[in-house]
């Protein structure tokens, strides 16, 4: 794990890999969107609204597996004290909360015309609406940690308790009554047609690969912050040194 | 009382959001990359 500890070595893959990810991401969901927009049939119960969920299903799964990508990065960071993890976790926090909002939108939109209500508050809703406060708590506390020069053991902490939403998501609609459909898709299989089954995947492919090349650029522009504030600190101090020795020099 | 909406409209407003959020998020990411490694190559040659 330590091989990619060097910021040096993250940063000569990441050069290359982040417009990768982002190029492959871009045109992977725009392919997938618009064969869910034009090629996909109404569903048979939900009509056309069918379409809502190639931008729906994988945005809430991104924002459930951010969480995840926190709490693994906080233990590391706790555990092994790896240098990344804590810009990692810092840099997955945004985009899960990109998506997260865009889950939360998108299933009020469906939830009119297919339930006729925008909003319950159900199990499901309501612990996705956590997950979002909980992801404005860590970008706000990870942010004036690192502003205030201060360890980002205490973001760690909350990133590792915050964890504790994620199985409740995940089995809110088996545990409680809800407007929300049981999981389509399982370890034992998939409840869904494969006329929607597989754009939906690719979609997931798709986003999945803006995730990363997201995370990858916020993890270098946090880098390139902390370089260059340490290039200044160093400069500073050196230009104190330099004056003291003048002073000293004109006493003596 | 049964009410007709049109679904289609519904489908296009998650698009929008789904779309220009995703879009954003991409392009905010990437600029503040640009300007943050500018910054320190600045700092660096100064």
């Amino acid at each position: 794990m330590h091989i990619y500890a060097n910021p040096a070595r993250f940063l000569k893959i990441a050069k290359w890999l982040t417009p990768l990810l982002l190029v492959s991401g871009l045109v992977v969901t725009g392919a997938a969107l618009l064969w869910g927009f034009t090629q996909v049939p109404p569903d048979r119960l939900m009509g056309d609204t069918v379409r809502i969920l190639f931008v729906h299903v994988p945005t809430a799964w991104l924002g459930m597996g951010g969480w995840t990508a926190i709490a693994i990065a906080s233990l590391v960071e706790l555990v092994w004290r790896h240098p990344l993890a804590a810009i990692a976790a810092r840099a997955v926090a945004v985009p899960g909360a990109v998506f997260t909002a865009i889950c939360l939108a998108t299933g009020s939109i469906w939830g009119r015309p297919t339930w006729g209500t925008w909003w319950v508050w159900d199990g499901r809703l309501t612990s996705m609406l956590v997950l979002l406060f909980l992801y404005f708590g860590y970008i706000a506390l990870s942010s004036s940690l690192a502003r205030e020069g201060q360890s980002s053991r205490i973001a760690a902490i909350f990133g590792l308790v915050g964890a504790i939403n994620v199985p409740i998501i995940n089995r809110s609609v088996v545990w409680w009554n809800s407007l929300h459909q049981p999981p389509s898709i399982t370890t034992g299989g998939s409840a869904i047609d494969p006329v929607f089954l597989w754009p939906l995947l690719i979609a997931t492919i798709g986003f999945s690969l803006l995730f990363g090349g997201v995370i990858l650029a916020r993890m270098r522009m946090i880098l390139a912050d902390i370089q260059a504030e340490a290039r200044l600190r160093r400069r500073a101090q050196k230009a104190d040194m330099e004056s003291d020795m003048q002073a000293e020099g004109a006493v003596s | 009382m049964t009410e007709s909406l049109d679904q289609m409209l519904f489908v296009y407003a998650s698009y929008g959001v789904g779309v220009v959020g995703t879009l954003a998020m991409v392009v905010q990411s990437w600029f503040a990359m640009k300007a943050a490694e500018a910054r320190r190559d600045r700092a660096k040659g100064q």
